[in-house]
């Protein structure tokens, strides 16, 4: 009973005098309506260009770096111990890439509980024959199934499917570079050409593309076997071993870890990519300043619109009062008004977001980096609304405190007597 | 039975200058006794009346509604006594304009809240009916005219059956005819319904067909 006069009392005030209700509710719109579309388009780029890094590299990337012994044999000869030595013209080990005992320590990491998903790469060096022209080619040898599933092969590839690598032994996800290079069609069979000088025909079964024209014009991928028949190499002769880790942030650790108990190089994606986390929070925050400011703009409208409604209404208030209103009553019935208007402004807010945020989901957008992606990236997450409701609520209980509290603190004996 | 009681009232002001206004009032108001206060301006008259109907609280004394000590309780507990026992019309008509005049009266009702809101409204139209308006009823408080308000707001002084309804100069923005009205409404009330009333007026003719007149100069009573 006493909520629902008060409420009658603020609706009333608010229906007499519409147009600054709609514009004090518009000025929350506005704030609520840009923190969405701000929130989602940024959050889902963010999202996009994290994919771009996340999704393709492994946390933990093992390999077998050739380099020269950092031990040379004069340096274990007793004799010249304690001397100066100048070894020139060093060269690098004699020894094949692979991971010494790739098998087991890929076992060994598919037992570890930090670890979502293990992954072997073959790499194969080679030449793409396109009648008398040779292209330089890399082949990636992998598990094609696996690959798709941890690392979104699949979004890279602008026609064909991963699976149909799968089921086709000596087929070729051919870079899309070098296809046009070649004027290669899906279907048609291609000449790889071998460092030995084997020569080998592969059928083409789809075109991938990274965005970088550099990779794209050399890498192709192959099945895992393929590839260790390219370079004419058994079943466990592994080149690269990837880890995708449950918690991004366990790989450094990890990497070097690796370093120490096996006899392999480990780099983890923190320092491969140092620079992507940073735009990631820069991105954040701006989009929360820029929507904290207008909700403040907002704040203000609010504040002095109903700073204004308080002047008027001195009389009414005064006349509340001296029928046995409180002044909490007085101050609940400005206070529901403030919080009407931003619960109001605030859901036509969230409604113009989406509605906004719908709209740039809907725009064309096409980009190299991502064969798949068409349209602009936008984050439709619920949090974001529920985040902007509240948002609204607790801006327009600020700017409704203070004109509410002066209400409730109006001495309607000096209102009266004014008169 | 007393409705209302006053002992030793003292009010000081402090600004421009210090300043007693009211100086040892005592005072006490029959159930049914229809009272006017007379005086010059500025002698305290309104003064007094604002610490009676326990709008102003800052003073020295000590004030009885209905037998009860009301000095010293929470400024929530007064407006909830103003809401029940107290009924106050003024000199400017103080309606809610952007109210209808049914609404204006049924307001003080639905704060009480003790009845349901049909009740309410049927009170509020019984009032109506006895000022005579009931016409007006559902018209904005804005469009009526002065005569109209003033007997609105005498509706909704009434609307919770209050002990005291009390005035500042209830006929002081009126014409002779409709303070005229005003006075026979005031004088039935008291009479048939056992109202008390107290009056701060300007207007001789009123206060002398009232029950009693305190006549007030600088903030004393000088004659009962």
């Amino acid at each position: 009973m006493k909520y629902s006069i008060i409420l009658s009392i603020s609706k009333t005030h608010l229906l007499s005098r519409k147009r600054q209700s709609i514009v004090a509710a518009l000025g929350v719109t506005f704030g609520i309506g840009a923190y969405i579309i701000l929130m989602s388009f940024m959050t889902g780029l963010n999202g996009l260009l994290d994919g771009l890094i996340l999704n393709r590299t492994p946390h933990v990337h093992m390999f077998n770096e050739q380099e020269p012994s950092a031990l040379q044999p004069i340096d274990r000869d007793p004799e010249y111990k304690g001397t100066f030595r100048v070894v020139r013209s060093v060269k690098p080990k004699t020894e094949i890439p692979r991971i010494h005992n790739a098998i087991p320590l890929m076992e060994l990491f598919e037992k570890d509980p930090r670890v979502k998903g293990v992954t072997r790469q073959v790499r194969a060096q080679g030449f793409y024959i396109a009648g008398s022209t040779q292209l330089t080619a890399s082949l990636l040898g992998v598990d094609v199934v696996k690959e798709a599933k941890q690392y979104n092969l699949n979004d890279y590839l602008v026609n064909g499917k991963a699976r149909e690598l799968a089921e086709n032994e000596n087929g070729i996800l051919l870079g899309k570079g070098a296809a046009d290079k070649m004027a290669a069609k899906i279907g048609d069979i291609i000449q790889v050409g071998t460092v030995k000088g084997d020569i080998f025909h592969l059928k083409v079964v789809g075109f991938y593309q990274s965005g970088l024209a550099d990779v794209d014009n050399v890498q192709s991928y192959v099945n895992l076997k393929t590839a260790q028949r390219i370079v004419g190499e058994s079943h466990d002769y592994i080149t690269d071993i990837n880890l995708k880790l449950y918690d991004m942030e366990d790989a450094p650790a990890m990497s070097k870890e690796i370093q120490i108990h096996y006899d392999v190089n480990a780099t983890d994606i923190q320092t491969a990519n140092a620079q992507f986390e940073t735009g990631t929070t820069v991105r954040t925050m701006i989009s929360y300043a820029v929507s904290i400011t207008l909700l403040i703009v907002a704040g203000f409208g609010i504040y002095n619109i109903l700073n204004m409604l308080i002047y008027e209404k001195m009389n009414d208030i005064a006349i509340l009062k001296a029928t046995g209103f409180s002044g909490k009553d007085v101050r609940n019935i400005f206070m529901s008004q403030a919080l009407i208007i931003g619960f109001a402004g605030g859901v036509i807010g969230l409604l113009v977001g989406l509605g906004v945020s719908i709209l740039i989901s809907k725009t064309p957008f096409e980009t190299q980096a991502l064969p798949t992606i068409k349209t602009y990236p936008v984050n439709f997450n619920p949090a974001y609304y529920l985040v902007g409701i509240i948002f609204a609520l607790i801006s327009t209980f600020f700017a409704g405190f203070f004109p509410s509290r002066r209400a409730k603190n109006i001495d309607p004996v000096d209102i009266i007597r004014g008169q | 039975m007393k409705a209302l009681e006053a002992r030793n009232i003292n009010k000081y002001f402090h600004k421009p200058v210090d300043f007693q206004v009211l100086k040892d009032i005592s005072l006490s108001i029959d159930k049914g006794e229809f009272v006017s206060i007379m005086g010059k301006s500025g002698c305290g008259k309104s003064t007094l009346l604002y610490i009676l109907s326990t709008m102003d609280t800052e003073y020295e004394g000590e004030l009885f509604l209905g037998g009860e000590l009301i000095t010293g309780m929470s400024s929530d507990s007064l407006s909830a006594i103003r809401n029940s026992h107290i009924g106050f019309v003024f000199q400017f008509h103080y309606l809610l304009s952007e109210f209808t005049v049914l609404e204006n009266v049924m307001l003080p009702a639905k704060k009480l809240g003790r009845k349901s809101l049909e009740e309410v409204e049927h009170d509020a139209y019984e009032k109506l009916i006895l000022l005579g308006i009931e016409d007006q009823a559902l018209k904005l408080a804005s469009r009526i005219s002065g005569g109209q308000k003033q007997r609105v707001a005498i509706s909704r002084a009434l609307i919770n059956d209050p002990i005291i309804v009390m005035g500042d100069e209830p006929t002081g923005n009126l014409d002779s005819k409709n303070s005229e009205n005003v006075f026979r409404i005031f004088k039935e009330l008291s009479e048939e319904q056992g109202l008390s009333l107290l009056v701060v007026t300007h207007d001789a003719d009123f206060a002398d067909r009232t029950d009693r007149i305190i006549h007030m100069e600088d903030g004393k009573i000088i004659q009962v």
